[in-house]
């Protein structure tokens, strides 16, 4: 038996495997959710991630397929409301959310031959990492990633000012679009790990942690991963030892750290 | 002649089937410097994000020269407090050399800046590094959204007169909103007073005398800024029509120094 089979069999290093992935590309977008006050949005998107499981069952696709494609319909079903203007962004958005996650219950209750670990998909199993997630979370963080660093100068620009991204030929809309199909595929694939309601806290965390120190955009991305790394391989080592839920282990390290880099900031200061 | 830069024929934009910008012709040429000024909500802003092509116009005819490059410098930059950003990365982000970037920031007069964060820059220096961010893509046509706001009046002034030199060093057409009314008519080779239509347009001197602006903004606006000349080496008459700007400006042969 090789190393990689010795790792790979065993289910604690498969977890952590799978959260360092989730971790790489949770960095940079948790921080454009940061910079372009996308945080209930994103929350939105995660909580509709239940709802893509149930109709996975229903219609018998692959979980992270159907979550993927959900996630997509979701927010382009956002963007379409928010244009008309008739409700403020965060009450739809507010409805949706939960109107995905009860739609999402309801349905599942309907069908009592599926068996799902409930608690396990609202906050993270560390048990059900298995090598199929892997390809999917190093998959999709590949993708991700390579597409964030083709985009990266437009979409920078068009958080910056949209305006004046626009008037220097950015397709903003486009990329818009991009962010949250990549958003979608983070979700789908962090699922598993920190479970749909703390997908957020994920994205968020690291980001704002990093922003203490961060000089420039690409320094706060970089430091975002390293915060991501800590919270993930904290958490799983926490939810091991102690037996604590995965997902909540990795948030409360995540928060952890981002009281003690404030702290630290603060001392220095003086 | 040359080409105009930017042509609008009879552009309306409506929201809710309410005009906002009502039939307007404009036309700016190298060289050019137009203004336009009016009350609040008379559609300025909606105006040149049309002529930005960031706004759609509801009906009408735009036309900008090929493969025009616009300056623009947007009336504020709000900068979101978690996004660390330097004046050095906020240039380089236009895509532009890092010497192109040096040398506009060095002519707006902020090269000192270069590395500091935008966060900490104060209202003007915001003004002007945006200014160097338009001038960085050496454009044909600069559009500026109330460039002076913000600017304390010694400054606003200054910048009114950077502008001018700008037109003439880089040849290209301005077009501006302006609230200060007393350096514009300074600074300006042409005002365009907008209240939805073009209510009158021509030089300043003369515009201020125009009925339909002085019914505008009141006769004790008219009556300081009569006071103000600028200086033509020509004469020239206003053609008062409401809506024909363009017209109010052809055929003069204008001498620009």
């Amino acid at each position: 038996m090789t190393i990689i089979d010795a790792v790979l069999g065993d289910f604690f290093w498969r977890a952590l495997l799978g959260g360092l992935g989730v971790a790489l590309v949770a960095g940079p977008l948790g921080c454009f959710v940061v910079w372009r006050r996308m945080a209930y949005f994103g929350d939105t998107l995660a909580h509709s991630a239940l709802l893509g499981i149930a109709l996975s069952f229903l219609i018998s696709v692959p979980l992270n397929l159907g979550v993927v494609i959900t996630c997509v319909l979701i927010a382009l079903a956002l963007v379409l409301l928010s244009r008309t203007r008739t409700l403020a962004t965060d009450t739809l958005l507010g409805i949706l959310a939960h109107s995905a996650l009860a739609i999402g219950l309801v349905t599942l209750s309907f069908m009592p031959d599926v068996r799902v670990d409930l608690t396990g998909l609202l906050f993270g199993d560390l048990l059900a990492m298995t090598r199929q997630d892997l390809v999917w979370i190093y998959g999709g963080a590949a993708f991700v990633l390579s597409l964030l660093a083709l985009l990266w100068r437009g979409l920078l620009m068009s958080t910056i000012h949209e305006e004046l991204a626009r008037v220097e030929g950015i397709p903003v809309e486009r990329l818009r679009l991009a962010l949250m199909l990549m958003f979608s595929l983070v979700i789908a694939v962090a699922m598993k790990i920190v479970g749909v309601l703390l997908i957020t806290a994920l994205l968020i965390i690291p980001a704002a942690t990093a922003r203490r120190l961060a000089h420039n955009p690409e320094h706060m991305t970089a430091l975002a991963v390293v915060f991501g790394v800590v919270a993930v391989s904290g958490g799983l080592t926490l939810s091991w030892y102690l037996d604590t839920p995965a997902g909540p282990s990795v948030v409360v390290t995540a928060f952890l750290v981002f009281l003690m880099v404030y702290a630290g900031a603060r001392q220095s200061r003086h | 002649m040359t080409d105009p830069l930017v042509r609008l024929e009879q552009v309306t934009v409506a929201f809710d089937d309410r005009p906002v910008v009502d039939r307007v012709n404009l036309t700016v040429s190298r060289g050019d410097i137009v203004t336009i000024i009016g009350p609040n909500g008379a559609g300025k802003t909606t105006l040149i994000k049309t002529v930005l092509g960031i706004q759609r116009a509801t009906s009408g005819q735009l036309s900008v020269a090929p493969g025009l490059v616009i300056g623009y410098v947007p009336q504020h930059l709000t900068l979101e407090p978690t996004l660390p950003l330097s004046v050095r990365r906020f240039m380089l982000l236009s895509g532009r050399a890092l010497s192109d970037c040096k040398a506009a920031l060095e002519r707006t007069g902020v090269a000192h800046l270069l590395d500091a964060s935008v966060h900490h820059l104060s209202g003007g220096e915001k003004q002007r590094l945006l200014l160097a961010r338009a001038l960085a893509r050496k454009p044909d046509l600069l559009v500026l959204d109330e460039p002076a706001q913000g600017v304390d009046i010694n400054g606003q002034a200054t910048l009114y007169d950077l502008i001018r030199q700008l037109r003439d060093e880089l040849h290209c057409g301005i077009i501006m909103i302006s609230h200060d009314l007393h350096l514009v008519m300074a600074a300006t080779d042409r005002v365009i007073c907008l209240n939805q239509h073009v209510c009158c347009s021509g030089y300043p001197e003369d515009i201020s005398q125009d009925p339909a602006f002085v019914e505008t903004f009141g006769h004790q606006v008219a009556e300081s800024l009569a006071v103000y000349h600028h200086h033509h080496n020509h004469r020239h008459n206003l053609h008062g029509d409401v809506v024909s700007t363009a017209d109010a400006h052809e055929g003069c042969s204008h001498d620009h120094h």
